[in-house]
């Protein structure tokens, strides 16, 4: 229980509901509704069920050989990209559509980076016959095309943003504006840990269902349902969030968490908050920013749309400051190394973000005997052009 | 005795407020800006502290943030336009903006620079209550500022009540669901709601903004309360006036003046 949110909505020092008094009968109806509606017997089978038959869980745990021999210990694939629509962000927005429908919702908004969140708001949307509206920085809309077009065929309204660096944080902020304009009707389906209590816990236990899995998988697969360490790539947070959950409480498991570097921690190209963050308040909960000395968030880049992002979920700050989790940063250039031996030494070629966790393995000191789970959190489909490019093929 | 209560007491009606975006259209043009509102009569001054990414504003107020940004705003240098602003102006003093640049700055300092200038309040929109209550009133209450705190149509009774009894200055009604904006005409706000409140023999003086922007929105805003806010109608006449003064002269007129 030491690193589960506390009934104010906060991680130690960090969380809380930061909210303008216009949202506040929506976030007051959602934190004293979502534990009872979550927990409801009816609630629980219909998620698995669709966990089960529409996103096609569980996701395998592959051993990967090939990978484990050139790094010379154990190395196990999450397979999240296997889920329906490429990756872990599927598990979320299924579990907030059933919540949704039981509030009594009729429209959905959603905001995207990489359109990956996008696109999974939109097939639930479909999946339940919602109205979707989704708000997408406008330069991401012009970087990840084929995702807004899937968005549209689904259905949903891809609304570009255009203030700001019209990318993910700015995306964010028109979501909001959205809801405050729309307080009735609406519900406001984060696509990650990050944002008012309760998105954050309500997120993870969403997408705890990773960590659950990986503990039978890995009792059954190696005798423990512990591994020496897990890992995973962090943006908001909540595949990371997903892949810790159920180890937290065990102390001996390490965790790791991969920010995105981009062109180096020491550049101004980067989304490493954690590295070169303070805490600060941004979209409703205080946490860990990239900001400059008067408060003003400044401006994250990565090669990764989805990783693009200036704060980071407050559960990860919380993390990071008590020390549980271990967070390091992997640049452009060693992530696209990392694609390229996954894809060649295993036949997966992972989305940009996941390959951050794999990027770590040369970072860290690993024995023969280790167990490493690298929650391989997207497919790489959506990024296929950046791939063509840089490698030239 | 704080200038917001001075003037609650002095003048119960027609109270007219006005926000402007510090730095916006021009760096330097604060205590121009704020000199000419109290000349034309208008009755409190917000200066907004702009902010990246303001959630709750529209895009008049994002723009003229961004563009005060870009100008090289920000809370030292506004302190710093600010500092001899009572050696010429009375009326109250309002800052306006979001909690973030206020936290860097550190709450206990913010306070004591306010108190030292002569600012009588805040407007935090994204500081909820219970922080306020348990990690910010004090310093507030030591250096006599008053929060002032919103309330929406979807506010409930019970927490009216509550804000009401922590509130010191007025409370803010927000006209409607919404982000901050011009354009509302007369029949987009719920007057039932501005009677509902109304009703409530509430202790605190009343104020209601977002979405006023002309005589008529004013007029109708100031039947039910005690007076309105205008806020992003303001800051597009700024924008577009090419004479600071005279821009400010024709906008406060064509509000106030009697028939
Ligand atoms: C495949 C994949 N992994 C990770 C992320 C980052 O999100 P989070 O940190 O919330 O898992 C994204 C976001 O778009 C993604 O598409």
């Amino acid at each position: 229980m030491k690193y589960q949110v506390d009934e104010k909505g906060y991680y130690g020092e960090f969380g809380g509901a930061w909210i303008p008094e216009m949202m506040y009968t929506n976030i007051e109806e959602l934190k004293n509704r979502y534990l009872e509606i979550i927990g409801s017997e009816e609630f629980k089978s219909e998620f698995d069920q669709l966990l089960k038959d529409y996103v096609g869980r569980p996701s395998p745990l592959y051993f990967a050989g090939r990978l484990s021999e050139h790094y010379g210990t154990k190395i196990y694939l999450k397979r999240e990209d296997l889920n329906h629509t490429g990756s872990h962000k599927l598990n979320n927005t299924i579990g907030q559509i059933l919540l949704a429908e039981k509030l009594g919702k009729k429209r959905i908004i959603a905001e995207t980076g990489a359109g990956q969140h996008g696109v999974a708001t939109a097939t639930v949307c479909a999946l339940k016959g919602l109205q979707c509206v989704v708000y997408m920085g406008a330069l991401d809309v012009s970087r990840q095309a084929p995702n807004v077009k899937k968005m549209k065929m689904l259905g949903a309204e891809v609304v570009p943003v255009h203030s700001g660096n019209k990318t993910l944080k700015d995306a964010t902020n028109e979501a909001m504006r959205d809801w405050i304009n729309n307080p009735e009707d609406t519900h406001y389906i984060i696509g990650s840990v990050v944002g008012p209590h309760p998105y954050p816990d309500m997120v993870a236990r969403f997408q705890s269902v990773i960590s659950k899995e990986m503990k039978s998988q890995l009792l059954e697969q190696t005798g423990s349902e512990l591994p020496t360490r897990v890992l995973a790539c962090v943006g908001g947070g909540s595949n990371a969030a997903g892949a810790f959950y159920h180890f937290l409480d065990d102390e001996q498991v390490e965790l790791i968490g991969v920010e995105a570097a981009g062109k180096g921690v020491d550049t101004e190209e980067t989304a490493a908050t954690l590295t070169v963050g303070s805490p600060g308040v941004l979209h409703a909960a205080k946490t860990m920013l990239m900001q400059n000395a008067d408060g003003q968030i400044t401006e994250p880049y990565s090669i990764s749309a989805g990783l693009d992002y200036p704060g980071i979920g407050p559960l990860h700050a919380h993390l990071h400051k008590t020390g549980r989790a271990k967070f390091l940063a992997a640049t452009d250039e060693e992530v696209l190394q990392s694609v390229l031996l996954l894809t060649q030494k295993e036949g997966i070629i992972p989305a940009l973000e996941s390959a951050h966790a794999l990027a770590a393995l040369d970072k860290i000191k690993m024995k023969p005997d280790d167990v490493n789970v690298i929650n391989l959190s997207g497919s790489g489909n959506k990024d296929m052009e950046t791939y063509l490019n840089y490698f030239g093929y | 005795m704080n200038r917001i209560n001075k003037l609650f007491e002095t003048k119960k009606q027609n109270i007219l407020s006005v926000y402007f975006t510090a730095g916006f259209p021009n760096l330097n043009d604060t205590v121009e800006i704020i000199q000419e509102l109290e000349k034309n009569g208008v009755d409190l001054i917000e200066i907004g502290i702009p902010f990246s990414d303001p959630t709750a504003d529209g895009p008049t107020i994002q723009k003229s943030s961004e563009t005060a940004l870009k100008n090289g705003m920000n809370l030292n240098l506004l302190f710093e336009q600010l500092k001899d602003i009572r050696k010429s102006v009375n009326i109250p003093l309002i800052l306006m903006g979001y909690i973030n640049p206020v936290y860097q700055y550190g709450i206990d300092r913010f306070c004591e620079k306010c108190a030292e200038i002569g600012i009588d309040g805040t407007i935090l929109p994204d500081l909820p209550l219970d922080e306020f209550e348990s990690h910010y009133k004090a310093f507030y209450d030591k250096n006599n500022l008053h929060n002032i705190l919103l309330i929406t149509p979807q506010t409930s009774e019970a927490r009216i009540r509550q804000i009401d009894e922590i509130s010191g200055g007025f409370i803010y009604m927000v006209s409607s669901a919404s982000t901050t904006g011009a354009g509302k005409k007369v029949e987009d706000f719920h007057q039932d709601y501005f009677e509902r409140i109304q009703n409530m023999q509430l202790k605190n003086p009343r104020l209601i903004g977002f979405g006023i922007s002309d005589r008529a929105t004013f007029g109708n805003a100031c039947k039910y309360a005690n007076g309105a806010i205008i806020g992003s109608a303001f800051v597009n006449a700024v924008s577009s006036s090419t004479d600071l003064k005279t821009g400010i002269k024709v906008f406060v007129e064509n509000i106030i003046q009697p028939d």
